[in-house]
C-alpha cells in the first residue's frame, strides 16, 4: 500500500513504541506522524484553526493510540472518531476494556466464562459481596493496570481494613468496589494476543506471587495456541468489541476463565518467547483498516 | 528526532553526565547511572533530560 499516513500518539517512547516505529519504518509508502499527547490540543467547539497536533492527526489515514493514560486514550479515540479517522483501538472498545465493571458485564453478556464477580458502592455492601463470593477474594480498582492496588482479601478483618481504607483515602472511583472470586491458579496465568479476530500468540506468565503480571516481575514463556484457546480468546475479544486485544486467562479447576481484556497491549516480554512479530501484526492491522476504507 | 553519535546531558537530579545512545528518541525513558533516577528524554537533539513523571492511577494497558 502506498501513500499511507499512520499516526502514532504516545506519551513516552517505551520499548513497545520503538518496536512499532521500527515496524512502520519497514513498510514502504508509509509516512509516520508521531504526536506527543503531552503537547496535543484540539478544538472541540468554537472558532479557531486546528492546532498543529490536531491538524496532524486529522490528516492521518489511521492512528495507533499508545498513550499511557487510559483516560487520555478514550478522549483521543473520541476525537479521532469525530474527525472520521480510524484508530486502533476504537473508543467504545477502550472504554469497555478500561473499566473492569464494563469488561465483566460484556464478557458475561456474551457467555464468555469469567470468574464470579460483584460490584458494590459502600463498605457495608462491599463486605456483603465479599462474604457472598467467599474468601479469598480479590478487590481491584475498576481502572488500572500492572497489578496496581489489586488486593487479596483472606478474612473479614482484612476485608474491612482494605475496603475502609479505599473508601476513606481514595477518590470517587475507589468507592466503586469491584470484587472478584479468587481463582486458585497453577502459579501462572495466560495472556493471549488477539489481532483481527485471530489469536496470534499466547504466553504464560509465571510467578511465585499470586499477581502474575510481567510488570511485577513474572516470567513469560510461550504457550501453544490450541483450538480451545483460540476459540475462547476470539469470543472474549468479540465480546468487548474486537480490535487488537490482549486477553488474560486463568486456568481454574473447572477450566479456562477470561479474567481481563486489555486494549492497549504491551508486548515487550512476549515477542521473544513466542517468536511472533506482534508489532508487525499491529501495523498490518492498522493498514488493513485503511485498505478497508479505501475499498468502500 | 534521533541523538547524535556521542551525546550526553546532565541528570537533573544529581548532575551526573548521562550518555544517550545514537538511536535515542524524544520521549524515551533512560536511567541515570549514578543516582538511578528515571529520566525522560525531552529532546534527543540537543540532549535535554527531565525527571520522568510518577506512574498515575490510570496508566497501563
Amino acid at each position: 500500500m502506498t501513500g499511507v499516513r499512520v499516526g502514532l500518539v504516545c506519551s513516552r517512547v517505551r520499548v513497545e513504541e520503538k518496536l512499532l516505529l521500527a515496524a512502520l519504518a519497514d513498510r514502504p509508502g508509509v509516512e509516520v506522524v508521531r504526536v506527543d499527547d503531552d503537547q496535543l490540543q484540539a478544538v472541540l467547539a468554537g472558532p479557531g484553526d486546528g492546532p498543529a497536533g490536531e491538524d496532524a492527526l486529522r490528516a492521518c489515514d489511521v492512528v495507533l493510540l499508545r498513550s499511557l493514560s487510559h483516560s487520555r486514550q478514550v478522549a483521543l479515540a473520541h476525537l479521532l472518531q469525530a474527525w472520521g479517522v480510524p484508530s486502533l483501538n476504537r473508543a467504545a472498545v477502550l472504554e469497555t476494556c478500561g473499566d473492569k465493571v464494563r469488561t465483566t458485564l460484556a464478557l458475561a453478556l456474551a457467555g464468555v466464562p469469567t470468574p464470579p464477580a460483584r460490584v458494590a458502592f459502600t463498605v457495608e455492601s462491599a463486605l456483603e459481596a465479599v462474604e457472598a463470593l467467599g474468601y479469598p477474594c480479590v478487590v481491584k480498582p475498576t481502572t488500572g493496570s500492572w497489578g496496581r492496588l489489586v488486593s487479596r482479601l483472606t478474612d473479614r478483618d482484612g476485608a474491612e481494613a482494605v475496603l475502609e481504607h479505599k473508601a476513606v483515602l481514595g477518590g470517587p472511583q475507589d468507592r466503586i468496589f469491584y470484587l472478584q472470586a479468587h481463582v486458585d491458579k497453577p502459579g501462572r496465568d495466560l495472556r493471549a494476543f488477539v489481532i483481527a479476530d485471530r489469536t496470534v500468540a499466547v504466553i504464560a506468565r509465571r510467578s511465585a506471587h499470586w499477581v502474575t503480571n510481567t510488570a511485577r516481575g513474572a516470567v513469560a514463556e510461550a504457550v501453544a495456541v490450541t483450538p480451545e484457546l483460540d476459540a475462547l480468546c476470539r469470543r472474549a475479544a468479540a465480546a468487548v468489541g474486537g480490535g487488537a486485544l490482549a486477553v488474560d486467562l486463568l486456568e481454574g479447576p473447572d477450566g479456562l476463565l477470561v479474567n481481563e481484556v486489555n486494549a492497549t497491549m504491551e508486548f515487550r516480554n512476549s515477542v521473544g518467547p513466542t517468536g511472533v512479530d506482534i508489532p508487525g501484526l499491529l501495523v498490518a492491522q492498522a493498514l488493513a483498516l485503511v485498505e478497508a476504507r479505501r475499498c468502500v | 528526532m534521533t541523538a547524535d553519535p556521542v551525546t550526553a546531558a546532565a541528570c537533573p537530579e544529581c548532575q551526573a553526565a548521562v550518555a544517550l545512545a545514537p538511536d535515542t528518541l524524544d520521549g524515551e525513558i533512560v536511567p541515570c547511572g549514578e543516582c538511578l533516577a528515571e529520566l525522560e528524554v525531552v529532546t534527543a537533539v540537543p540532549p535535554t533530560l527531565a525527571l520522568a513523571p510518577d506512574v498515575e492511577e490510570d496508566w497501563g494497558e
